[in-house]
């Protein structure tokens, strides 16, 4: 039995699988879309158009980068404003167009940076949750990896949450948690036990939707078996949320998100 | 009948404001600002600005709504409502009952009814003295409430933000707080709501990433921390020091994140000329 902790580390591999590696083995014909046509391009969030399993639609996620280089480029995952402000305008196209937008959520949080605060992170955040709150097309996020506080939440206001095994999402890193609320970021282990981060406490709490297997020792183990059951789930999903009206489904998405926290699943 | 309820509201509001968010002692109160020391009194006419520089402290949210409403007019929703323990953290229900005996509030928001030189809006004031003012699914759901209750009566609605973010001790809970606000934010203002956002020292984390940025109208108290990342994390991350006035009121207003910067004491009159240009905010 993984303990939290060691789904962190699970959720934070190397090899895990990211958003280039859905894009290339779900997806064909990908058309990426660059640049907030404001102020510049940001590589930790990719995005564009694509067909999965020949209807096109619009994906967007996180990106870690594989090279250290790339991991530089992306800033290990952590966007600038100017990411999800890219993210608005792509997800704006896909309500334009009806194209059903899936995201890939894998982040360690929005990029705390000087510059970043100087373009205004807090708001990018709040509007790109906002644009994805007003969608009537159907929204399915995936939480990959690590789902860190409000920058992977930015991209997680959907119609259906689903989250691998062993991914984790969280209001901070557990570090962070201990940090602030014991001053000693080495109890990192102990805040990952009490923080509920894991998908399983998660499905129980109503924040997420549905939870995918991952192959024994995690993702990176057996790319082709991950993405046989993302592809699934993606498909199934797609096929039923497709089937609502798009007031239904803003309806939908309003009201899931409007029950957070009152209990879910375990006392409704 | 009804008057009597009134005189008993603007007691209670009254008794709430001198509670909490004054300068209780008769004695002397130092300002963080310049240092200097001004008598208890005079902080408490001037709202909790020093006498001597300007520089404004943290107020409390009942005294923020009795310096704001019209005599008689604050009507308090769901000043009942409680946090509650998803986590079970251990020592966190203590700590809050803890916080109610000493603060003298439910939790870290007040949300209420009241007119404004006539013009009736729903209020919504964070509280810092309580967990810094730190979102958690009680403040997520007043903030809620209040906005759909903006909405249903076709009111405009005004928020005092003053938080640290996302409250720690909820985990996830706290964070999806951000979605469940702004989801109902958006929807407020797409049906027409007006909504004036007012920052308050400090506004940070989870709060300015969700309704404290999406206000119609942005405004802020002069040298109030505003931002995403509080500012130790990020000198943390890029190995350097923060020039002064970085994250502060004056620096957003140059960098196009506000419309304006209001002293305390001006805010009746800003707040009462923009409910007057969008007629009351009732064209909804
Ligand atoms: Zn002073």
């Amino acid at each position: 039995m993984l303990t939290p902790e060691d789904r962190v580390k699970l959720a934070r591999h190397n090899d895990r699988p990211g958003i280039t590696d859905y894009l290339g083995a779900l997806f064909t014909d990908f058309f990426q879309q660059r640049g907030d046509r404001h102020c510049g391009e940001d590589e930790s969030i990719l995005g564009g158009i694509a067909r999965f399993h020949d209807q096109p639609v619009t994906v967007l996620g996180h990106r870690k980068g594989k090279t250290l280089e790339e991991n530089v480029a992306c800033r290990f995952g952590m966007p600038n404003p100017e990411g999800y402000r890219k993210a608005i305008r792509i997800l704006e196209q896909a309500e334009k167009f009806r194209r059903p937008v899936i995201t890939f959520i894998d982040t360690p949080g929005a990029y705390p940076g000087k510059e970043a605060e100087m373009r205004g992170q807090g708001d990018a955040i709040a509007r790109c949750m906002a644009c994805m709150s007003g969608l009537t097309v159907p929204v399915i996020a995936v939480v990959t990896g690590e789902g860190g506080s409000g920058g992977a939440l930015a991209l997680g206001v959907a119609n259906r949450v689903l989250m691998l095994e062993n991914a984790v999402y969280s209001v901070l890193s557990p570090e962070g948690f201990a940090s602030i609320l014991w001053k000693d970021p080495g109890r990192s282990a102990e805040a990952a036990a009490v923080m509920k981060l894991t998908a399983q406490d998660l499905y129980k709490g109503g924040v997420i939707q549905e939870i995918l297997p991952e192959p024994e020792g995690g993702a990176h183990t057996d790319y082709a078996a991950v993405f046989r059951v993302v592809d699934e789930a993606l498909q199934r999903n797609l096929t039923l949320l497709s089937k609502q009206s798009p007031r239904a489904l803003a309806e939908s998405c309003y009201k899931m998100f409007r029950a957070m926290g009152n209990g879910g699943k375990e006392q409704s | 009948m009804t008057q009597l309820f009134r005189q008993r509201r603007d007691r209670i509001l009254a008794y709430q404001a001198m509670r909490q968010g004054r300068a209780l002692s008769l004695q002397q109160l130092c300002c963080e600002g310049c240092g200097q020391e001004s008598p208890a009194m005079q902080w408490n006419e001037g709202l909790m600005v020093c006498p001597k520089c300007g520089h404004h402290m943290p107020l409390g949210a009942y005294s923020r709504l009795h310096q704001l409403l019209d005599a008689g007019s604050f009507r308090e929703l769901d000043g009942d409502l409680v946090g509650r323990d998803p986590l079970e953290f251990p020592g966190y229900p203590e700590k809050l009952a803890a916080l109610r005996e000493k603060t003298g509030l439910k939790e870290s928001v007040v949300t209420a009814y009241g007119t404004l030189r006539g013009y009736g809006a729903v209020f919504a004031v964070l509280d810092s003295s309580f967990l810094m003012g730190s979102m958690g699914w009680a403040v997520g759901e007043k903030v809620t409430r209040a906005v759909e209750y903006a909405g249903r009566h076709r009111l405009p609605l005004i928020i005092f933000s003053a938080s640290g973010g996302a409250r720690m001790q909820e985990g996830i809970y706290s964070l999806m707080q951000m979605a469940k606000t702004t989801a109902a934010i958006t929807r407020f203002q797409q049906n027409g709501g007006l909504y004036i956002s007012c920052l308050t020292h400090p506004t940070t984390g989870g709060v300015t990433a969700s309704f404290a940025s999406l206000g119609d109208v942005m405004l802020a108290e002069p040298g109030a921390l505003i931002g995403f990342a509080g500012p130790r994390v990020i000198e943390q991350t890029i190995g350097e020091k923060l020039p002064e006035g970085f994250q502060r009121s004056e620096a957003l207003l140059e960098n196009g994140f506000l419309d304006k910067i209001v002293n305390r004491s001006q805010w009746p009159e800003v707040l009462a000329q923009l409910l007057a240009l969008h007629k009351g905010g009732k064209s909804c």
